[in-house]
């Protein structure tokens, strides 16, 4: 059946966008912080996978030469490319991943929690008492 | 450039595309490991300005004798990693350059009252990094490349607004916010790069252009461009993707604000330019949709439905925040008429509202300095406490509605000729109307300053002069690009002309 066919055949693209919109419900869906930045990175992770299976090539090999240099012209390699990309993203990913949490870090100090709701209503009651005492006639905040 | 090129001698000039990261990039580190808070800043100042000297180098190289190509590391693309610059990228040079060291003098006085002291000297490393991933990401010819710049600039834009802190601790989740709807955009970027990769074959952008030309468009490709523009939208904070964007202005230290809101939006904006007409051809139908029936409604609403936020505000900078969103809708109109004057309104108006917008969040810094607040409750009365620097915020005012002799007043009216010369008198009216929006939201601010009494004992005493100069700077730059259009309208509609042209005439 070709419909089967396809479906396995593309097995890494279907895995690669489970992954990734896992990643993105949680990015929305959670109220916790550093549940969020794990779900940031989930979603990374799953492009990085996209990335990696793009390089393969069915029956390749690793992209090394022998050190004879003597390259047998049938020898089928991966392409690497995609892989060196990775190894920036990745390194771009964790930077992002520690500016996250060193922020969650001083929210915490500074909110003392790290749940979104609570720190919305932190952030509600001093938009409220701005308004108190600066708003104007024209209805304040919008 | 052919392969003998290379092995010739080359002189410093010829390298000056990439001298415009380097010294910025390698300025950066320097000021943590010397560690000195008074040599932070000199240390700054030089590499922005050295930035800001080559950029104009290469924008009269470019509109002299065309587009720029040069191969880092002797690597020729499409393997190695192009720099090419054409009259856009140079444009938006000048403009990324020219706001960031200007702002880099107002810096010394600002961030004394609104960051802590220990870290001042990684604010000026931060804004070295900054400065230079908005630089790279324009200067770049290749697609990964622009993700790469574009992280640079975007981590370090979110520990600037982080610093906010000590005056706001709203700040702290601004900076979240923005780190995870950034994080997601710059994502979405790097899928549609990668889907443009399995389809071509290359990252290096004229080589994919060449390709979609050739070869026409596919399914993966469609959906590249799907996964770029939303990615981009994000970072530019096109209408409905733009939340991050109030919170972190208004919270953000006011250099940092001047200083990221005449640059990081446009930049993004640039990259979208980039991508929808030089590497997808805009006579690629599906792009067309895209921008006729998606992009120009969501530009409209944008001018009118910002504007209107705007006008209710009772924070100055959170005003000015949205109307950015606003303005930023104009120029996507300008990039939805799909012709070359459409084109030119957007990419003058890119400059223009860069400018204008500096020096409005460079106001707002002055008097903050003063006040300790942004509301207007607490800046009533200013214009006659500060004078200079209320005028200032006015003529800057007055460039954001769109009053002739002002900045705005040019790239509005060569938007209403865009969309006139279409046919699309509605378009036109809606600019207008838009504008009419601004002239209340500025009024209010007029009005606060110039017409309420300032707060008991208020003496007057103008903002220090390292403040004062760079926003008067800021400010004469927007009469004078009012008044003589000349390169501003060159420089545009070169870059117009280029990016619906061909990329790949000349240079090559």
């Amino acid at each position: 059946m070709p419909e089967i066919e396809y479906i396995l055949g593309h097995l890494n693209y279907w895995l690669f966008t489970v992954l990734m919109m896992t990643g993105l419900y949680i990015v929305v869906a959670k109220g916790n912080l550093i549940k969020k930045i794990v779900g940031l990175n989930l979603f990374q992770s799953a492009v990085f996978m996209f990335y990696i299976s793009l390089g393969k090539i069915t029956g390749g090999t690793a992209p090394i030469f022998p050190l004879d240099m003597r390259i047998d012209p049938a020898t089928v390699y991966t392409n690497p490319l995609p892989h060196v990309l990775i190894l920036t993203g990745i390194v771009v990913g964790i930077a992002t991943t520690s500016l996250g949490l060193a922020l969650i870090v001083r929210i915490r100090e500074e909110y003392n929690t790290i749940e979104e709701d609570e720190i919305l209503g932190i952030e509600k009651e001093l938009v409220a008492q701005e308004n108190r005492t600066l708003g104007d006639a024209m209805g304040g905040r919008a | 450039m052919s392969a003998q090129a290379l092995h010739t001698a080359r002189t410093l000039s010829d390298h000056l595309p990439v001298l415009i990261i380097i010294i910025p990039f390698l300025a950066a580190p320097l000021t943590v490991l010397i560690g000195s808070r008074r040599l932070a800043w000199p240390i700054a100042f030089g590499a922005a300005l050295s930035s800001f000297v080559i950029s104009v180098l290469l924008l009269l190289r470019v509109l002299d004798s065309g587009v720029i190509s040069y191969a880092i590391g002797g690597w020729l693309p499409p393997i190695g990693i192009e720099y090419r610059i054409d009259a856009a990228n140079a444009f938006v040079l000048l403009l990324v350059s020219a706001i960031g060291t200007i702002v880099l003098p107002y810096t010394i006085q600002s961030i004394k009252s609104e960051i802590p002291e220990r870290h001042h000297t990684l604010f000026y490393t931060m804004y070295l990094l900054c400065f230079t991933g908005l630089l790279g990401v324009v200067v770049t010819g290749d697609a990964f490349n622009v993700f790469v710049f574009l992280e640079v600039s975007s981590l370090s834009t979110y520990v600037l607004v982080a610093m906010g802190a000590q005056t706001d601790k709203r700040a702290l989740t601004a900076a979240y916010d923005y780190l995870v709807m950034g994080t997601t955009g710059a994502t979405f970027f790097v899928i549609g790069i990668g889907f443009i990769y399995a389809a071509t074959g290359t990252l290096n952008m004229a080589d994919i252009a060449l390709y979609i030309q050739v070869h026409g468009t596919n399914r993966t490709l469609e959906t590249a461009f799907a996964f770029i523009m939303v990615g981009m939208g994000l970072k530019a904070a096109v209408y409905p993707l733009h939340l991050w964007l109030p919170n972190a202005y208004t919270y953000a230290p006011s250099a940092v604000t001047s200083f990221i809101a005449g640059t990081a939006t446009k930049v993004a904006i640039y990259v979208l330019l980039r991508f929808m007409f030089t590497i997808f051809q805009p006579d690629f139908l599906f792009e067309m949709h895209a921008v006729r029936w998606v992009m120009m409604p969501l530009a409209i609403l944008a001018m009118f439905a910002a504007s209107l936020i705007a006008v209710f505000q009772s924070d100055f900078k959170r005003m000015l925040a949205y109307s950015s969103i606003a303005q930023i809708g104009y120029i996507l109109l300008g990039i939805g008429l799909l012709s070359t004057t459409g084109l030119t309104a957007a990419i003058v108006h890119l400059f223009n509202h860069g400018i204008t917008k500096a020096a409005l969040f460079m106001g707002v810094g002055a008097l903050v300095l003063r006040s300790g607040s942004s509301f207007y409750a607490k800046i009533e009365g200013m214009g006659k406490v500060m004078p200079f620097t209320s005028f200032a915020i006015v003529i800057a005012g007055l460039s954001l509605i769109g009053v002739p002799g002002t900045a705005g007043f040019i790239s509005k009216w060569v938007l209403v000729q865009a969309a006139i010369e279409q046919g699309y008198w509605p378009l036109a009216l809606a600019i207008v109307g838009s504008s009419l929006l601004a002239i209340i939201y500025v009024w209010r601010v007029i009005e606060t300053l110039y017409m309420k009494q300032p707060a008991d004992g208020w003496v007057k005493q103008e903002a220090p002069l390292t403040m004062l100069v760079p926003l008067w700077i800021m400010a004469g730059a927007t009469v004078w690009f009012g008044i003589d259009t000349e390169l501003t309208m060159t420089a545009a509609r070169t870059a117009a002309d280029g990016l619906l042209h061909g990329f790949m005439a000349g240079g090559q």
